[in-house]
């Protein structure tokens, strides 16, 4: 999977349904993935969706869990306990750097 | 009272953006700038460029967001952020604050108060690349600690 690339692209399933997620920083580079749309069929919390992505992509675990990634559900920070909903914008990054 | 947040691949002109905070302006007496360049030493190696990523609409969102905060606690007239993404050389300018005030002692907490909670908050992730290797900046305990001093009122 190239960075930039999304998993199903040919996807038939509507947007309305699907959760749409980014990556940032050295997490992007180290799941050589910047965003993928995930199918989700209820309503559940980040860390849910979290076990989610490590069940489908097992070598992505040690990345997944590390303890200091940071989580933005529609662009405002949130923690792991927050409900992600279908139609939801949700990005994974490491602490930030700018400056 | 303006605001103006801008994140881009170009290069700014610190003399325009001076004269900008300035210009037409009648009531302020105090205009602080501050420009952060790309340094040659970071943890020992030596740093030919940086490259900046951010997340595009939630960094613009939470700049002006740190403005407004910065603007109603020091009663800042005018505030200019201007902050770079994409490989930047060494030497080069990343980010750019500037901050206008009726007093100078409002202008520079009000400045220093924005490049803090930027260097906290802002979605910038920094990328050293050295002669034959690249590395991802880390998170430094440092910037954490310079935000403690703006828990309490001034």
């Amino acid at each position: 999977m190239a960075v930039g690339s999304e998993i199903n692209p040919n996807d038939a399933i509507s947007s309305a349904q699907k959760v749409e997620l980014l990556f940032f920083g050295q997490l992007k580079e180290r799941l050589k993935c910047s965003k993928l749309s995930l199918e989700i069929t209820q309503p559940l919390t980040i860390s849910e969706l979290k076990l989610r992505l490590v069940s489908q992509y097992p070598h992505w675990q040690p990345w997944l869990e590390e303890r200091e990634l940071l989580a933005a559900l529609n662009q405002t920070m949130s923690s792991s306990d927050e409900i992600v909903k279908a139609g939801d914008e949700l990005a994974f990054f490491p602490p930030v750097t700018g400056g | 009272m303006s605001i103006h947040i801008q994140v881009q691949t170009d290069d700014f002109n610190v003399g325009d953006e001076h004269n900008t905070l300035c210009s037409n302006n009648k009531s302020d007496g105090a205009v602080v700038t501050f420009t952060g360049l790309v340094r040659e030493f970071s943890s020992g190696d030596n740093v030919i460029a940086l490259e900046l990523e951010h997340y595009p609409g939630m960094t613009e969102q939470l700049l002006q967001s740190i403005a407004e905060q910065a603007q109603t606690r020091w009663q800042l007239a005018r505030i200019c952020i201007i902050h770079r993404v994409g490989y930047l050389a060494l030497g080069e300018q990343i980010v750019f604050v500037g901050v206008t005030c009726r007093h100078r002692q409002a202008a520079f907490e009000g400045a220093q108060f924005i490049m803090d909670y930027l260097k906290n908050h802002a979605t910038f992730w920094k990328k050293e690349h050295f002669k034959d290797s690249s590395n991802w900046v880390e998170f430094k305990q440092s910037d954490k600690k310079a935000m403690g001093r703006w828990q309490k009122k001034p």
